[in-house]
């Protein structure tokens, strides 16, 4: 019953090169005076006119086909060439192939570039973003407000010549940390003993708290008994309500939020409420250097955190290669990598699949029998990387250690002695036997279930367009019966040796993305049996260039770089920027994070309108986000 | 109830005859109330970030905290007693999160897991991160870890039990909740231009006077570093820190499991004088290193 569409590979990818750079030449003949090459040292891609953002972004969808706007990110240019504030796009056809880069430059004192919502509704929220993180002004836009912070925050804080509270230098390794090692508390240095500043002419008089104002605004409280739409006179009368679901609620995954607002029992609409786990992970990765963000993409999606450690390792190596001493990673760094890339499909798929039978009412059953595999596989990675959770496993280059030949956790007592395993064989079983059947067992128990098939069929559909311009992705758009996945549509690491097939659903309904789940998973499993013998074969080679640990502050070439995986979750984008002296301090310009449970949810509100309240809970749960992406 | 509960329970010289050692026991009040409690906590079923899969993990049937007595986690804050804070505590969360645990019944406890929740952790510098949630609230156990591992949440959970063990009702310094009249609520900070935490309002009010007086931020800053305004500005933080009837931010961020240190002591604490000549070092050292980075650009 698995509906499949195999992809080609190979030698499509170097026409799509071609039509890119054709992309690029018939834009500048078409807009001559609004179209230029970005033509600075390390960049790709065409500078727009921002006034005419809004006509060159139609052509560019409509005329060159680039229908899958995959992130739109903001990024201060203060102290660089030509100070300004750019916007950069990075559009993709759904069809596969590179990114069509384009970017819009503002001044920063005016910041305001037209929106591209009209053209692709998927920007919606990471223009808020922008305008919340950068304050660069999006007229055209239909609810430009803060996203991530609050209203009423003070500044824009992604913005260079903005400061936090605790701001020590711009450059990690702080004087203070290292090398000599007198280390002293943030809170020390604070008037008030904890992480806030006031502004100068801050008065408290004046003080009101109108973080949720904007959003209550918009809604119909109070008490509005309308009469029936058709102006009958039977007696039954409507009234709005305004439901909030979180940020504390069993139902959200974590600290997410929904406003809905309700006629009898229906969702007339739903506005996501985001920002409670906002974390800085953009800033205070500016601040780090290269390798030091490494850990903290772990934090990002904190399920899937070996994938996450693959996009940001990929998108620095694509800066690094152009440095004249580059080793692209050992082959059986690769093969490690894919391994570690896959085991977390499952893991993630698992988990999801359990949470989602807990949002249909199952409470925790399923999510134990999930569990349970899922810790084998926990057990790997603490065996590999040390950490259960956050792996920190990846390195430019290649990978941090070499998988071990002994499973051995004194973390793990099985009836009081400590598991001394052999760490091939357990991944075999594993591989071979635990998984496919934890798999099954879930397919057996629960793909055929009445209650949730009812609950599932034919609820919260999302149309492959919406889907598409929505920028969704992973199983959320191909359960939608989109065919993207970017280990096809774009291949990296080893993948286009790996016989796999993308799988698709038709319906795009709750059980359609509950079902591509379990084909991915089935699909991983596919790939781990062609690892295993791969990594038999590999045993003992080098899994870093040379042999040797990569360098604790690598030098990166000026330049940017996009580089992406797919991710359990979705497509999971790097943007990151290096600028500047290359004997100076290494640090990233810019670290951005094209997250995809973030971007996923910008179609919440229109798949949940016209539904139940207990209908929003599993449609956000098919969705599956992790709200340290959502917010990072 | 198990013979070996009731072995640990009993707490007197009276004798009972050895026919019924297995049946009865002669224990204190106090015993039994802590014993009640330390045996059904309800864990607050709720999770802020990636420790939060931890504990999930935790309650799962591998390492499973129903054995000690809590499998009843609880979704409503007025069901539950304990307040597992997993995760990174930001600006926009401590607002709900103090509410929620205002909304707690007495006798109620928090356990930090996580460097996040006990400090700020790796986000700590973040402009919109709490840095430890031990700022808003009482916080009782600090559990470490980065994410701590579901053992040490379970060491975090039995320290706790322990705590309750050792509280008595006759101090009441132990169980406020036991006292008279209403207890206070923590107060809920405020969302403003940065948050507003309201016991620091004079203080507040005090740094935009300072302000208005001319000196500007980055003046305020350098002061600060002499050491001179330093001097001026510590004992508004004392005072403030006094007045919040919490933990002084001097005790806070000590990230070791184990118990928390009680509530600050008076201003003539040696051992606070120490804390703040300490402070006031730091200070020093920071604006030295600034200066001598300026002078050098
Ligand atoms: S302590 Fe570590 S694992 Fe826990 S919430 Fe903070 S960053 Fe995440």
């Amino acid at each position: 019953m698995t509906e499949v569409v195999a992809e080609a590979k190979g030698p499509e990818r170097e026409e799509n090169l071609n039509t890119a750079e054709a992309g690029y030449q018939s834009l500048k003949e078409r807009f001559p005076d609004a179209v230029s090459d970005d033509a600075r040292e390390g960049y790709s891609g065409i500078l727009v006119d921002a006034t005419h953002l809004p006509e060159v972004a139609t052509a560019i969808r409509d005329e060159l086909g680039y229908d899958y706007l995959s992130s739109a990110t903001a990024v201060d240019h203060l102290g660089l060439e030509g100070e300004c504030l750019e916007m950069v796009y990075h559009a993709y056809r759904t069809s596969g192939g590179p990114a069509l880069v384009f970017k819009a430059q503002t001044d920063r004192s005016a910041a305001e570039i037209p929106s591209v919502t009209p053209v692709w509704p998927g920007a919606d929220f990471q223009e808020r973003e922008a305008w919340d993180l950068f304050g660069i002004q999006f007229p055209g836009h239909p609810n430009l407000k803060r996203i991530l912070l609050w209203e009423g925050f003070d500044g824009h804080p992604l913005r260079k010549d903005w400061r936090e509270p605790y701001y020590e230098e711009e450059h990690k390794p702080f004087d203070s940390r290292w090398p000599g090692g007198k280390v002293f508390r943030a809170e020390e240095t604070n008037l008030f003993g904890k992480n806030v500043q006031y502004p100068d002419d801050f008065d408290l008089g004046q003080l009101a708290d109108v973080s949720d104002e904007a959003l209550y605004s918009g809604l119909g409280l109070g008490v509005n008994v309308e009469p029936l739409a058709n102006g009958s006179s039977n007696g039954l009368q409507t009234d709005t309500i305004v439901v909030n679901m979180g940020p504390h609620h069993p139902s959200t995954h974590g600290v997410f939020r929904m406003v809905t607002e309700l006629r009898g029992e229906t969702i007339h609409s739903l506005e996501p409420v985001m920002g409670y786990l906002h974390r800085n992970h953009e800033k205070i990765g500016e601040r780090n250097a290269w390798l030091h963000n490494m850990p903290f993409t772990d934090r990002l999606d904190y399920i899937s955190s070996m994938g996450n450690n693959l996009g940001y390792a990929l998108a620095v190596e694509q800066l690094m290669s152009r440095g004249a001493r580059y080793k692209a990673p050992p082959y059986r760094a690769e093969v490690i990598r894919v391994l570690m890339a896959e085991l977390t499909r499952i893991v993630n798929h698992l988990w999801a699949v359990g949470f989602l039978l807990n949002d249909l009412g199952a409470f925790f059953t399923p999510m134990l029998y999930a569990n349970n595999t899922r810790e084998k596989i926990l057990d790997v990675f603490e065996a590999a990387a040390g950490s259960r959770l956050m792996c920190n496993y990846m390195r430019f280059g290649g990978v941090y250690k070499d998988i071990p030949e002994r499973l051995r956790s004194v973390a793990n007592l099985v009836n009081d002695k400590i598991r001394d395993l052999d760490f091939m064989q357990f991944l075999g079983e594993l591989v071979r036997d635990a998984i496919p059947r934890a798999i099954d067992e879930l397919d057996d128990l629960l793909t055929e279930n009445e209650i949730l098939r009812t609950r599932c069929e034919g609820v919260g559909i999302l149309p492959a367009e919406t889907a598409i311009a929505y920028s969704t992705a992973g199983p959320l758009l191909r359960a939608s019966g989109v065919a993207y996945d970017v280990r096809r549509a774009e291949p990296y690491s080893i993948y286009p040796d790996l016989d796999f097939a993308v799988c698709t659903r038709p319906n795009g309904d709750i059980y359609d993305r509950y079902l591509i789940r379990i084909d991915e998973m089935r699909e991983s499993v596919k790939i781990l049996k062609q690892i295993l013998p791969l990594l038999e074969q590999t045993a003992g080679q080098e899994i870093m260039p040379g042999g040797k640990p990569g360098a604790y502050m690598p030098r990166v070439p000026v330049g940017e770089a996009y580089g992406r995986v797919e991710n359990p979750k979705g497509e999971l984008g790097y943007y990151v920027v290096s600028a500047g002296d290359p004997k100076g301090p290494q640090n990233p310009w810019r670290y951005h994070i094209r997250a995809t449970s973030f971007i996923n949810l910008t179609v919440l509100g229109t798949l949940c309108q016209g539904h139940k309240v207990a209908d929003v809970v599993t449609i956000l749960g098919s969705i599956d986000i992790v709200l340290g992406e959502v917010d990072r | 109830m198990s013979e070996l509960e009731l072995r640990e329970l009993q707490d007197t010289e009276f004798p009972i005859p050895e026919d019924l050692q297995n049946t009865i026991a002669i224990t204190s009040l106090s015993r039994l109330y802590s014993w009640s409690r330390r045996s059904s906590l309800w864990p607050m079923l709720f999770g802020l970030a990636c420790c939060a899969i931890e504990m999930i993990g935790t309650a799962a049937s591998r390492f499973d905290f129903s054995r000690f007595g809590m499998e009843v986690m609880r979704a409503t804050p007025r069901q539950a007693d304990l307040m597992i804070v997993s995760g990174t505590v930001t600006k926009k969360m401590i607002v709900p999160i103090v509410r929620l645990y205002n909304q707690m019944p007495e006798p109620k406890y928090v356990l930090a897991m996580g460097a996040c929740a006990s400090g700020g952790g790796p986000f700590k510098e973040g402009y919109s991160v709490v840095s430890g949630v031990d700022k808003y609230i009482p916080t009782d156990v600090y559990v470490p870890g980065c994410p701590p591992t579901p053992q040490a949440l379970l060491h975090g959970l039995i320290t706790l039990q322990k705590l309750i063990d050792g509280q008595s009702l006759a101090r009441m310094d132990d169980v406020p909740w036991y006292g008279v009249g209403p207890s206070e609520p923590a107060p809920v900070p405020i969302l403003g231009p940065d948050i507003i935490d309201p016991r620091q309002m004079e203080l507040i009010r005090q740094q935009a006077e300072r302000a208005a007086l001319g000196a500007g931020k980055a003046a305020e800053r350098a002061a600060l570093g002499a050491g001179k305004a330093a001097e001026r500005a510590l004992p508004d933080v004392i005072v403030a820190s006094n007045t919040r009837g919490l933990e002084a931010p001097e005790t806070v961020g000590t990230a070791a499991t184990g118990v928390a240190e009680s509530e600050a002591a008076d201003g003539e604490d040696p051992e606070k004088a120490r804390r703040i000549a300490k402070r006031l070092e730091a200070r020093a050292r920071l604006a030295a290193r600034r200066a001598a980075k300026q002078g050098g650009a």
